[in-house]
């Protein structure tokens, strides 16, 4: 299992939630099980977001591991100049 | 560490040879966009709304389709139909609606239709000859305007998931985040300063404008010649707005006349091939000047409150920031990434920020070197100085005493993992620069700035000659020097000389899926896979060598540009070169070549701190750049002139965002300076050598530790150059840029 | 309209062209002669990117009609080196990475060679004052104003 920490401005979106516990193994998962436990969270998802694993930013990946325990922190996708 | 005192473990990697294109750029002989021409090539002309808000009730095109010398006019009719979506889901229709007007004109210089003739002159008289009939309508063009209830409606429907109910509908996007408790936080500390700052839209100001060559044929296939940071960014989009597939459009990057972010999306390049397809022959579009200005990206404009609480000792208890920013007639403008990087420099136990996303009837604004980044710093920063005055104490002391490091929980959430702030801030205190005597008149500023780079989908290959020399695949666009750095990092990989490598920018047919030359990617993620596709090759040259001396391939080692047994049992040979491999490697198993297909996942954040002393003359309230120090974080310098390139010049934008440079709107909602005599962006006569500071703290996510470092220059300039005009002046100075007129008013009401 | 027959001497080679009237000197280098180097970087004289020597006086070629041409000696970036043989102005800039995309570069060349023939020994207040009519978006200058600098030194000492 892993906790996942939202930024504070979905809490609309998961009555209030900010942290989320998933059961994943890859940040792939991540995304498809926070939909499961809110589904309004797919709103953001398509909008396009990153994943912090214990401090490495995924920026797009969806098949990087997430070892059992890690610090995930959902994020905004970046965008560069 | 200082670059200067550390030893290489490398052979090429961190030395400085003459660049790859260096011949061609000084003869004239590099092909830019604008310098191609085709067979049978018309030339493209776009007809612009001179109304910043208008419906388009009629285009009437008679007269020009019968003028002898057109060939092709076209409107949004000529184009695909895109899905519309909120936010920044439906960026295909974004572009297309600002690419070519549907119902409406949303800015001054919108395109609304465009026409190919014989010559570029005949097509610019032919664009007089369309009568477009617009009802025009209120227009808001300033950010705080655009959010108030009272505000021109842009486009209802426009607004995304995260906004809050009953916004404005011009507000499309928001974000909220930080940890702690803000109020707990200020109640804690002994000066608490809150204070609104302003940024004016500056432009990217490459040199080139946007030009391109597209052909169509009737048969769906495609070819786009084009300036670009990003090629396949430019196929893919290109494709979607004309309705064809994807791989049916071969786009080739020419050389690119600089970009900073503002050539990571498309504007002519469709209504090329529209017209393209229309007229059944090559259509070349190259924009003027006025037309970059009006209606390509600039950046954001922003308005902003922060909020900082300081205990005595000069801890930050609490901060607190929101940030408006205005990004044209679409979704896009940073407020998130202004948001999520405004604080980042910082280890803070309690800090929250806010970022709008707000529409206004200016051109879409685009990437600009650290997007978001640079306003926000300028905001914060001013702040923690006007802190550090008021409490007395060091601002770079103040820095280091609150500096992020490694385990920091970032204010925009994960902890930090290895970054080198602390190394900067250190340098910069070292560096002889902050100790040097002031005279009456002029100020110090400092500032820390903060970018998250980028990985992003990355293909290289390389390819292996019987000579054996080397060439090189990348596509990522060389905006600075790109091609040296890779050619170095697969020189130290396969061991042969750097001039042995040729590097080429392929094109859209030639190479996998590359994301856009933009984060800061390109010697990290372009550069990883360079280094990944030389080590692939290298696989197999060592498996030749073990089927040639009949071992194992795990006796085999790569040493020197050199196949050398190793181990126990290898057995005893002379280390075969690489072209004595590849001389007969058509016999031995076939041609050599390594590959590398992945998106890079650790790009590493990055971190600079900027001195600069500035001189303000109270007569005038003219601003001189005295002396500038740029300090910054590198990972590992591939090449460290380009690196300090880099620097210098983010800095110079920098000084030129500060002090000059500002999209000045008419009360019509007209820009009023479209040129480059009225839009001044730093001549050298403006500016003082900039010196660098190359720290290197490396970075766990690339093999030789490479960050990026093209954009973290561009986000310290604008507060380190406003704290020093502040000290010099005597007045705290809270919009940009801080032309004279600005000075010269606030000494006036500093009396 | 009907367009002008102009005669002239770009880079030591006779040349001809027809334009029209409204075509300016780098329309007709770049569209008629195929002469790209020169750029147009803002088409108003303010980017320097352009620029061209005619009978030796430094302007900038899209503020000079093609027709004005006729009888002139204009030289650009493609005339700088000799053959093969890099200008020192050239070499110089590659060798202090004083470009990084290079659009500026043709124009910053002809106007350091054009400020070397006349000032041998410029001051960096006098070499950036010299080039401020060259915009450059990318290297804040430093390292071209060293180049030319140095490029300065090393004729001087050779002469």
């Amino acid at each position: 299992m892993v906790e996942v920490h939202l930024w504070s401005g979905l809490r609309s979106l998961t009555g209030g939630c900010q942290v989320v516990e998933v059961n994943a193994s890859t940040t792939g998962e991540i995304l498809r099980e926070l939909v499961r436990a809110h589904p309004q969270l797919q709103a953001p998802i398509d909008a396009g977001v990153s994943i912090a694993i214990d401090g490495r930013v995924i920026s797009s990946g969806l098949t990087e591991p997430v070892p059992d325990g890690s610090e995930v922190y959902l994020m905004q996708r970046l965008r560069g100049g | 560490m200082a670059l200067d005192d550390r030893k290489s473990e490398f052979s090429f990697v961190g030395t400085r040879p003459n660049r790859p294109d260096g011949l061609d750029k000084v003869t004239g002989r590099a092909k830019f966009g604008a310098d191609i021409t085709a067979p049978g090539m018309l030339h493209g002309a776009i007809l612009r709304s001179p109304h910043a808000h208008a419906r388009i009730v009629k285009i009437d095109t008679s007269k020009a389709e019968a003028h002898k010398d057109v060939k092709a006019v076209i409107t949004r009719a000529d184009f695909a139909e895109v899905p519309f979506r909120p936010g920044l889901e439906g960026e295909f229709w974004n572009v297309l609606e600002n690419v070519m007007a549907g119902e409406k004109a949303l800015y001054d210089g919108h395109a609304v239709a465009a026409v190919a003739a014989t010559t570029a002159l005949a097509a610019r008289d032919a664009l007089k000859l369309i009568a477009v009939d617009y009802e025009v309508l209120p227009h808001v063009t300033d950010v705080d305007k655009a959010m108030a209830p009272d505000a021109p409606v842009i486009r209802d429907g426009a607004a995304d998931y995260s906004v809050p109910a009953g916004m404005h509908p011009n507000v499309v996007r928001y974000h909220e985040s930080g940890h702690g408790d803000v109020e707990a936080g200020f109640a804690e500390a002994d000066l608490v300063i809150e204070d609104s700052f302003a940024t004016e839209a500056t432009h990217q100001g490459y040199i080139e404008p946007h030009a391109c060559l597209g052909a169509m044929g009737s048969d769906g296939k495609g070819e786009l010649w084009c300036t670009t940071q990003g090629h396949w960014i430019a196929q893919k989009t290109c494709a979607a707005l004309l309705g064809i597939e994807t791989s049916q459009l071969r786009v080739t990057a020419s050389e690119i006349g600089g970009g900073f972010g503002g050539k990571t999306t498309v504007f002519i390049e469709p209504v090329a091939l529209a017209l393209s397809r229309k007229a059944n022959r090559p259509v070349k579009i190259v924009m003027t000047r006025s037309e970059v200005f009006r209606a390509t990206g600039p950046t954001a404009s922003a308005s902003m409150d922060v909020k900082i609480g300081m205990k005595k000792d000069g801890t930050i208890a609490a901060a607190q920031g929101v940030f408006r920013l205005q990004g044209g007639a679409f979704p896009g403008a940073p407020g998130d990434m202004t948001a999520m990087c405004a604080f980042a420099p910082y280890n803070l136990s309690n800090v929250r920020q806010i970022g709008y996303d707000v529409m206004s009837n200016r051109p879409k604004q685009a990437a600009y070197r650290a997007p978001g980044a640079p306003m926000g710093a300028f905001a914060v920063e001013s702040v923690i100085d006007e802190l550090c005055k008021k409490l007395g104490l060091d601002p770079i002391e103040v820095r280091l005493k609150n500096a992020a490091h490694e385990g920091t929980r970032a204010s925009y959430g994960p902890r930090f993992e290895r970054i080198g702030l602390v190394e900067t801030l250190e340098a910069a205190k070292a560096h002889p620069h902050y100790a040097a005597p002031l005279k009456p008149g002029q100020g110090r500023g400092i500032s820390c700035g903060f970018w998250f780079n980028h990985g992003g989908e990355t293909s290289v290959s390389l390819a292996l000659s019987e000579d054996g020399s080397a060439q090189l695949m990348v596509g990522t666009p060389d905006v600075g020097g790109s091609r040296a750095s890779m050619a170095l990092m697969a020189a130290e990989v396969l061991g042969i000389p750097y001039e042995n490598i040729r590097v080429t920018i392929a094109d859209t047919a030639t190479l996998g899926y590359n994301d856009v030359s933009h984060g800061s990617r390109v010697t990290y993620a372009s550069g990883l896979a360079t280094i990944e596709a030389a080590r692939h090759a290298v696989e197999k040259l060592c498996e030749r060598a073990a089927s040639k001396w009949d071992i194992p391939v795990e006796a085999v080692k790569w040493d020197n540009g050199c196949a050398v047994p190793s181990g126990p049992n290898a057995g005893t040979f002379e280390p075969l070169p690489l072209a004595d491999i590849t001389a007969e490697m058509g016999a031995t198993g076939g041609p050599i070549s390594g590959h590398f297909e992945a998106t890079p996942e650790g790009a590493g954040v990055s971190f600079g701190t900027h001195i600069v002393d500035a001189e303000v003359d109270p007569e005038t309230g003219k601003t001189s750049i005295i002396r500038y120090t740029v300090i910054q974080d590198a990972g590992k310098a591939i090449h460290p002139t380009y690196v300090e390139g880099q620097y210098q010049g983010g800095a110079a934008q920098g000084i030129g965002w500060a002090l000059n440079e500002e999209y000045i709107y008419g009360d019509d909602g007209r820009l009023q300076n479209s040129i480059f005599l009225d839009y001044r962006i730093p001549v050298a006569s403006d500016l003082p050598m900039i010196d660098t500071v190359i720290v290197e703290v490396p970075n766990p996510g690339h093999p030789f530790g490479v960050r990026g470092v093209g954009e973290t220059g561009i986000v310290p300039p604008l507060a380190a150059i406003a704290n020093a005009v502040s000290h010099a002046a005597g007045v705290r100075m809270r919009q940009l840029p801080m032309s004279p007129p600005r000075i010269l008013a606030a000494l006036k009401d500093n009396g | 309209m009907s367009k002008l027959h102009v005669s002239t001497t770009v880079n030591g080679d006779a040349v001809e062209y027809l334009c029209d009237p409204r075509e300016t000197l780098l329309d007709c280098l770049r569209d008629k002669l195929n002469l790209t180097g020169s750029k147009e970087g803002c088409g108003t004289g303010d980017c320097g990117a352009c620029s061209v020597t005619v009978d030796g006086r430094l302007i900038c070629s899209c503020l000079m009609l093609g027709a004005e041409a006729e009888g002139k000696e204009i030289e650009t970036v493609e005339g700088i080196a000799d053959g093969d043989v890099l200008h020192p102005l050239q070499k110089k800039m590659i060798e202090y990475a004083a470009l990084q995309c290079g659009i500026c570069t043709p124009g910053i060349l002809v106007a350091a060679k054009s400020l070397l023939e006349k000032n041998p020994d410029p001051s960096e207040e006098e070499t950036r004052y010299w080039l401020a009519g060259n915009l450059c978006r990318c290297t804040g200058y430093d390292k071209i104003i060293r180049a030319v600098m140095d490029t300065a030194a090393d004729l001087r000492e050779a002469s």
